[in-house]
């Protein structure tokens, strides 16, 4: 049963924007891979930390929604974890209504996108 | 003793504030997730150290306190709020 998730994930800001373009696209593979289906992908590039994680205070921030199958989620999680550029991720599961706030800011996003 | 509080004049007569009838504001705008990527929403629900303000004074139901509790919470987690801070809101 397909159910919608949504990952935000923090990586070091060591790491050079093509390095991190890169690392976002790692994740991404995995998630299709493995027969996820990304609907929205946003990054919001070096932000400040409001406390120091691993003695860096600020990091790349990206985020993704997908949908996916529940056992994808722990492959992807062992993959965070394995992964040293990531600092911190968190995903959790979009009910009713957190889909519907997603799939209106998505269009938000979008109406921006095309203004600008 | 009780004689003498009669005495006290005050400057301003105790003006005990009127009860303000506290609604939440979820139930009202009728919003229905919180989401915790947008701190700035958030931090009004925190106090000065950046703890979460009970629902006593903020007036929400019991359902929005706990969603905005783990809202807070999830932010918290991917350093978007402060755990412990004396940031001047």
């Amino acid at each position: 049963m397909l159910n919608h998730y949504e990952t935000v994930f923090i990586l070091t800001p060591v790491l050079s924007d093509v390095q991190a373009k890169e690392a976002v696209e790692k994740f991404k593979t995995i998630l299709t891979e493995n027969g996820a289906t990304i609907t929205n992908e946003e990054n919001w590039g070096l932000k400040k930390l409001q406390y120091p994680i691993q003695k860096k205070s600020s990091g790349f921030y990206s985020l993704l929604q997908f949908d996916a199958d529940p056992t994808i989620i722990a492959t992807l999680e062992t993959q965070f974890r394995r992964d040293e550029r990531v600092l911190r991720f968190l995903s959790f599961r979009l009910d009713k209504y957190a889909f519907e706030y997603a799939e209106k800011r998505k269009s938000i996003k979008s109406k921006e996108v095309k203004e600008n | 003793m009780a004689a003498n509080n009669g005495d006290i004049r005050y400057l301003t007569p105790p003006s005990v504030d009127v009860k303000k009838k506290k609604y939440c504001r979820f139930k009202k705008s009728g919003i229905r997730y919180i989401d915790y990527k947008d701190a700035e929403f958030l931090k009004k629900f925190l106090n000065e150290q950046g703890k979460i303000l009970p629902r006593r004074l903020t007036g929400t139901s019991l359902k929005f306190q706990r969603k905005v509790a783990q809202a807070v919470k999830r932010a918290r987690h991917i350093a978007l709020l402060p755990y412990v801070t004396d940031m001047m809101k």
